[in-house]
Formats: C-alpha cells, sequence, structure tokens
C-alpha cells in the first residue's frame, strides 16, 4: 500500500467524470426518459379516451336503432290507420253514390210514372170525349134519335 | 508465465503486482493507474455522452436502451434511498458504478495480457486494474467523503452540522462523546469503502495471477470458473460501492 500523489491525479479525474456526468451524461437521457413516461402515459390516456368514446358511439347507435326501430313501427301503424279509414270513406263514398243513383232513378221511375198516367188519363178523357161526341153526333141523327125517342116515347 | 527467463513464482506474483511508477517519494505516479482509468471512464463517458446527445423520447437504439437501464437502474436505487434534494447524487451514482465496474472489467483480460502490450513499448510494469491500486479506491472514497461533507453543509448549515455531530446519539449531555462517535463513523465510511473495493479486486487479481503461475494446459480449468465468478465480483463490487454512497449522502442531506 504506498499511498502517493496518484491519490490527487485520481480524485481529480473521478471530479472531472461526475462533472461529466453531471452536465452531459444525466440531464439528455433523463429528460428522454421523462418524455418518453409522459409520451407512454399521454398515449395510455388517448386509449382510455378512445375506448369510452367508443362505448358512448356504441350506446347513441344502440339509441338511435330503437328509436328508429320505434319511429318504423308508428309509421307503419299510421299507415295501417290510413288504409283502413280509406277503405272506408271509399266504402261510405260508394254508398251514398249507390244510394244516389238509386234515388235518381226511383224518382226518374216515378216521374215517368206520373206521366204515363197524366197521358193516359189525358188519353181516357179524350176517348171519352170524343165517345161522347160521337154519341152526340148520332143522337143528332134524327133516326137514331128517333129510334132512341121511339124506344123512350114507347117506354113512356 | 513470462515467456523470457522463466521468473521464480514470487517474481512473477511481484512484476504484477508492480505499478507503472514515475517519480519519487509521495510525488510519484502511477501512470498505469492514472492512464487506464481516464481511458476507461472516456469510454464510458463519451459512449453515454454521445447517446445522450441523440437520446429520442421514441422507440430507443439497443445502445441507448442499454444506457438507459443502467441509468434508471441507478436512478431508482437513488430514489429509494435517498429523498432529500441534490441534483448531484444520480449522476454521482452513475459515475462510480460505470466507472468502477469499467475498470473493476479489467480484471478479466488476462493477467499477462497488459504486461506483455507494455513491455511492446519498453514499459515493464502495467498493473492494468486501477481498482486494485488503493491510490484510486481512496482517491474515490474520499472524494464521497467531502461530497457527504458538503451536503451536510449544504442541507443542515454550519451550525446545524454541529449541534448533531454535538448531540447525536446520546443527547446534549454527553456531548464529547456524540463528537468521538461522530468522527470515528465519519472516518470509517471512506476507509471501509475504499477498502472493500480494494480488498475485493486484489484479491481477485492476485487468484487470476497465482491460476496464472499454473501450466498452461490446466489454467482453463480453474481460470474459468473463477472469471465466470469475477463477473459477479465486478458488478457486485461496482455496485455496492455505489449504493454506500448513496447511503452515505443521504444520510448527510438528512437530520439523522
Amino acid at each position: 500500500m504506498d499511498i502517493n500523489a496518484t491519490i490527487i491525479g485520481q480524485a481529480i479525474t473521478f471530479a472531472i467524470f461526475i462533472w461529466f456526468t453531471l452536465k452531459f451524461v444525466w440531464p439528455p437521457i433523463t429528460a428522454a426518459l421523462e418524455e418518453r413516461a409522459q409520451k407512454i402515459a399521454d398515449g395510455l390516456a388517448a386509449a382510455e379516451r378512445g375506448k369510452s368514446d367508443l362505448a358512448q358511439a356504441e350506446r347513441k347507435s344502440a339509441d338511435a336503432l330503437v328509436e328508429a326501430r320505434q319511429k318504423g313501427a308508428e309509421i307503419i301503424a299510421l299507415s295501417e290507420k290510413r288504409r283502413v279509414e280509406i277503405i272506408e270513406e271509399a266504402k261510405a263514398e260508394a254508398l251514398a253514390a249507390a244510394e244516389r243513383i238509386k234515388q235518381a232513378a226511383q224518382a226518374e221511375v216515378e216521374q215517368e210514372t206520373f206521366r204515363a198516367r197524366e197521358s193516359l188519363r189525358a188519353k181516357v178523357a179524350e176517348l171519352a170525349v170524343a165517345g161522347a161526341e160521337r154519341i152526340l153526333r148520332r143522337e143528332i141523327n134524327a133516326e137514331a134519335h128517333a129510334e132512341l125517342l121511339t124506344a123512350i116515347s114507347a117506354e113512356l | 508465465m513470462s515467456e523470457s527467463a522463466a521468473p521464480s513464482a514470487s517474481e512473477y506474483i511481484h512484476h504484477h503486482l508492480t505499478n507503472y511508477t514515475v517519480g519519487h517519494g509521495f510525488w510519484s505516479w502511477h501512470v498505469d493507474t492514472l492512464a487506464t482509468s481516464a481511458a476507461l471512464g472516456m469510454l464510458m463517458f463519451g459512449i453515454m455522452w454521445l447517446v445522450g446527445r441523440k437520446a429520442t423520447s421514441g422507440v430507443p437504439g439497443k445502445l441507448q436502451a442499454a444506457v438507459e437501464i443502467v441509468l434508471e437502474m441507478v436512478q431508482e436505487q437513488v430514489h429509494d434511498t435517498f429523498h432529500g434534494e441534490s441534483k448531484l447524487i444520480g449522476p454521482l451514482a452513475l459515475t462510480i458504478f460505470v466507472w468502477v465496474f469499467a475498470i473493476n472489467a479489467m480484471d478479466l483480460l488476462p493477467v499477462d495480457f497488459a504486461p506483455m502490450v507494455a513491455g511492446w513499448f519498453g514499459v515493464e510494469h502495467w498493473k492494468v486494474v486501477p481498482t486494485t491500486d488503493p491510490n484510486h479506491t481512496f482517491a474515490m472514497s474520499l472524494t464521497v467523503f467531502f461530497l457527504c461533507i458538503f451536503g451536510n453543509f449544504a442541507a443542515k448549515g454550519p451550525m446545524g452540522y454541529l449541534k448533531e455531530a454535538l448531540t447525536v446519539p446520546f443527547g446534549p449531555a454527553l456531548a464529547p462523546a456524540n463528537l468521538i462517535f461522530r468522527i470515528v463513523e465519519d472516518l470509517a465510511k471512506p476507509i471501509s469503502l475504499s477498502l472493500r473495493l480494494f480488498g475485493n479486486m486484489f484479491a481477485g487479481e492476485m487468484v487470476f495471477i497465482l491460476i496464472g503461475l499454473l501450466p498452461v494446459w490446466v489454467q482453463w480449468l480453474l481460470g474459468t470458473p473463477w472469471a465466470i465468478f469475477h463477473i459477479l465480483v465486478i458488478t457486485l463490487q461496482a455496485f455496492i460501492f455505489m449504493i454506500l454512497t448513496v447511503i452515505y449522502m443521504s444520510m448527510a442531506y438528512e437530520s439523522h
């Protein structure tokens, strides 16, 4: 064990290396490490956020699906109702039209009957008048008249 | 074994345990310790510097990932142990772990390799593991010691530091005893820190040298398991030095 000036030289060398590490080695590498840790933390946070976003979107889409299904069902029910309504309306209209036509026909028939009756009556009257005329004309004929008169007088 | 002139076993061991020394008395320098540790430090921290310059917060490359693994390990240890406010402690712990690990790893080089290469350049000795040189381990532990004292002043202020030294653990009535305890405790820290690392690495290197004395055809039988075991020791000693430093620093920054 001979201690000599080497110890001074080694202490200086050691001090220089400590200073060098402190100044040029430690800071950049620890900075890189911290930055990487931060990056990883950020990445993990982003992944977590993405996951929750996805879950939310899934929930939203499920809700939208349910809503759409509901709306679809509503529309179908509404159109069903509308269909029945339209059919009913058409039926009622058809019935009304039939009724109207029937009435019109009936009225016409009645009118026709009436007119026929009127004309018949007129013709009967005419015939009666004609018959009366003819009877009267024959009345005027003395012979016939005389005969009648004779008959009447004979009777008398 | 060295190929030239077949030295005796003790000569061989002595040769391997001698530093390449320049100068005399206290003002002599272990050139191998200084150069090897500086070169390894420049290599490791240079690589980490380049990685840091190109560091991306996106997908890291393999090299960046490796550096990040080490840095995060250190950061975690510091975070678990140290609860004060200090920008120094993390880089300090990283420096210690990486540097000591790289230096200890030199233990895995074949024991004759470094002296052989040095021999090509006309250098007689080259002890390639600076942590087997107490100058290196004491330099590190004393630096940590002074940083602890600095931390005490920074966190508690001079009066707070003095008060703690005088009153913990027995209360103000036994102030002298407290002070003696504190001095012993604080001195024991750097000594144990450096001697633990030095002892472990020196002993490990010694075993490699002894294995190097064996005939070539049998060296692998002992050398391989010892080297594999040593991978653990290298890492563990670097980790222990780092974690104890963090603990001492946290003791400095927190009141007892």
